[in-house]
């Protein structure tokens, strides 16, 4: 017998259960509900549109950096594409906008319009996002209150659709508007972001001038929000999630002007640097992160505020990227992950955040990541999450065997008043919750169809969600 | 697909009248499940089956004619299945007993044993990791036995399709690692129900919901192999240690 004529025979098999080079499993930020992918980092729009005309059954999808607390940048089987290799941007500083392709992250554009004399319009808590993923999420910052979601200052964005043709979308153009909008906190489900230009605010300094004051319950937090807040630019508050007062630290401030330097600060009036520290250990087992371990953590952490302190500065990092400094800290919840659970209800209906609280406490969900903020009006984008309310954002372990029950009588009273979850942050909702509580879904689905015809664009959290 | 917290929305179950499929599929999360397919050889359990699962609420419950022994059948069948969506969880749950004394008088009935534990679950088992890793995700669940640990003198044609299919799963599930599926090998002690009625109950007997619970912990903790109850583990590394003239004397 010719063996060798027969293992070339058997090489030549190609044998459905066998993996590709370019698998690779996917899961968002909480590490939750991986699945598996063939990944790819285009480096052109002729690249990413190819790949649209040959798409299979499963579909593909654009992920950026990742940082999705869900299955929202993963999809089981599909096309992924790698956004971050497409990362090139122009600052035109006479405009006070930049151009970019969307897999730049807004940490390499803060790197080179803060030296300057420029901010991005909205930031999130961390500055790895891809200004891609910010449009497809319809990021909000601290100052939602004052100044939209992200997508509300991109000026135009080019978009591949369902078919592979580049598209030029504008909210601007009564043409391409509803498309524009679709796109914006449409998850990528629309169509594949390529490049966008958004407006820039002007700075004076890179310093954050910082009022800060630690409130003894939630009382006093809500109440100094609903005062105060329409005097800051930026403002959040941060919960003691594990005190039986619900107690917190507010912070709120505006970017320092070149008058609040000393002389020697004053020499280097935009100075940016980021200081990285160490990466969270690789391996956490589970449990590590217990209700005891978040209470030591969280004392320190009211502990470490002032009293009561205005005026203070900080840099850019320290005020809106505080937890940048630790690599990969979504690590330390262990192998079975974490999830966000964030809502946004109106301001009449603001005792949900306190029975929320009350209830994840009940079922010893520690958390150390608790955070609340007002935000002001939407904008045009059917999907996009903000409306005028309180939100609040909390990070529990997903390991916790009775959240879901928990969550779900959550979802009820927020859905019952008006409220609805951030697809940007769900993990877990169900179906008929989303479309409850996003009464244009039917509107948004109408579009997508039109740009989508073939069903092309998927992920985890559309065939979850029936998206 | 599954979520965050490990709730599934669809399943199916080969083998659909089983009792400790059943017992699973009652033991798993239902908020948000909405598709369970209970595939196997028309009859009233089968049905009655499928109204139970209704009655717990399930949106979808369907049934589907499946016979093991169809190998022919299978890959049409799977596909069918999954192109109407993803299957989140697959429980592989059919086999027979037989009498062990008849089954040495007329071994037709030894090939029919065989080829439904063995070779119809290897058939079926193929299809099925081939839509799993073409969907990226999902869990393949299969019912193994401790009896195929240790060959008895009492069952060991089953048991010799269960040793068989045993080891099919576990390699499955390592030409499976890093497809985003995952094969769960459970094997049960000897567990009250239609298969095992009049038998003489052996040590650790159990019940189908004891077991159905055990699987979806597992299922929950990322496990590849369960025992059923858990302890048996320790009883079965036991079992084997015992050399072959000492174990061929004990009551069987």
């Amino acid at each position: 017998m010719n063996t060798e004529g027969m293992s070339t025979e058997r090489m030549a098999v190609d044998s459905p259960l066998a993996g590709s080079e370019q698998d690779q499993l996917l899961t968002g930020w909480g590490r939750t509900a991986p699945s598996r992918a063939q990944v790819s980092a285009p480096s052109s729009a002729e690249d990413i549109q190819a790949v649209i005309r040959a798409a299979g059954p499963r579909g593909v999808l654009a992920r950026g950096l990742g940082r999705s607390y869900g299955d929202a940048a993963q999809s089981g089987g599909a096309s992924v594409f790698d956004m971050t290799a497409l990362h090139a941007f122009d600052l035109d500083i006479e405009a006070g906008t930049v151009t970019t392709l969307a897999g730049a992250s807004v940490d390499e554009i803060l790197r080179a319009i803060v030296p300057a004399g420029f901010f991005v319009p909205v930031t999130a808590g961390t500055r790895f996002v891809t200004v891609g993923g910010a449009i497809a999420a319809d990021i909000h910052g601290k100052n939602h209150h004052i100044e939209g979601t992200f997508g509300s200052h991109v000026t135009r964005m080019s978009v591949i659709d369902g078919n592979g043709e580049l598209l030029e979308l504008s909210p601007d153009d009564p043409a391409t508007a509803d498309m524009f909008w679709v796109t914006v906190g449409g998850m990528g489900l629309t169509g594949v972001i390529v490049d966008a230009t958004f407006r820039l605010i002007p700075i004076e300094t890179s310093r954050m001038s910082v009022d800060t004051v630690r409130c003894v319950d939630l009382d006093d937090v809500m109440s100094r929000m609903i005062e105060g807040d329409d005097d800051y630019r930026y403002s959040v508050a941060w919960i003691d999630s594990v005190a039986p007062s619900g107690r917190g630290v507010l912070t709120r401030g505006d970017h320092a002007l070149r008058s609040q330097l000393n002389a020697k600060e004053a020499a280097h009036p935009w100075e940016y640097a980021t200081p990285s520290l160490p990466s969270a250990p690789a391996f956490m087992p589970n449990g590590l992160l217990n209700a005891a371990s978040v209470r030591a953590f969280n004392e320190a952490w009211f502990r470490k505020h002032p009293k009561k302190r205005d005026g203070e500065l900080h840099s850019i990092p320290s005020f809106f990227h505080p937890l940048d400094g630790v690599r990969d800290w979504n690590r330390i919840y262990g192998p079975q992950g974490f999830l966000q659970y964030q809502f946004v209800v109106p301001d009449a209906a603001g005792w949900i955040v306190e029975r929320t609280l009350a209830r994840l406490k009940d079922v010893g969900a520690p958390s150390f990541l608790t955070v609340l903020k007002r935000f002001g009006p939407a904008n045009p984008a059917p999907l996009s999450f903000p409306q005028p309310g309180w939100t609040l954002a909390t990070d529990v372990p997903a390991g916790n065997n009775q959240l879901g029950p928990v969550l779900d009588e959550l979802d009820e009273l927020v859905a019952s008043e008006g409220g609805r979850l951030y697809l940007a942050k769900d993990s877990r909702q169900s179906p008929s919750m989303l479309a409850r509580t996003y009464p244009r879904l039917g509107e948004w689905q109408a579009i997508k169809d039109r740009m989508d015809p073939r069903g092309v664009f998927t992920s985890d959290l559309g065939r979850r969600l029936s998206l | 697909m599954i979520d965050a917290l490990g709730e599934p929305q669809s399943i199916l179950v080969l083998g659909g009248s089983s009792e400790i499929a059943l017992a699973t599929v009652q033991a798993l999360p239902r908020a948000r499940m909405r598709r369970v397919v209970l595939a196997g050889r028309p009859s009233s359990a089968l049905d009655d089956a499928a109204v139970a699962l209704g009655n717990v609420g399930i949106p979808t419950v369907e049934v589907a004619e499946f016979d093991a022994t169809s190998t022919d059948n299978h890959g049409a069948f799977i596909d069918e299945v999954f192109d109407n969506g993803d299957i989140d969880i697959v429980i592989l749950a059919f086999g027979v007993l037989g009498d062990q004394m008849e089954v040495e008088a007329d071994p037709s009935q030894a090939v029919h044993i065989a080829t439904v534990n063995y070779t119809g679950a290897v058939s079926v088992g193929l299809h099925v990791a081939r839509r799993l890793r073409a969907q990226g995700h999902g869990h393949l669940v299969v019912i193994s036995s401790v009896a195929g640990d240790r060959a008895r003198r009492a069952n060991y044609v089953y048991g010799s399709t269960k040793a068989g299919l045993d080891a099919f799963a576990q390699g499955l599930g390592d030409a499976l690692v890093g497809s985003g599926a995952s094969v769960l090998v459970v094997r049960p002690g000897m567990v009250r129900t239609r298969m095992t009625q009049g038998l003489p109950e052996a040590p650790m007997t159990t019940d189908p919901d004891v077991v159905g619970k055990t699987i979806v912990q597992a299922l929950r903790k990322g496990k590849h192999t369960v025992y059923a109850p858990g302890p048996l583990r320790l009883l079965m590394t036991a079992v084997k240690a015992v050399p072959r003239p000492v174990f061929r004397k004990l009551p069987q």
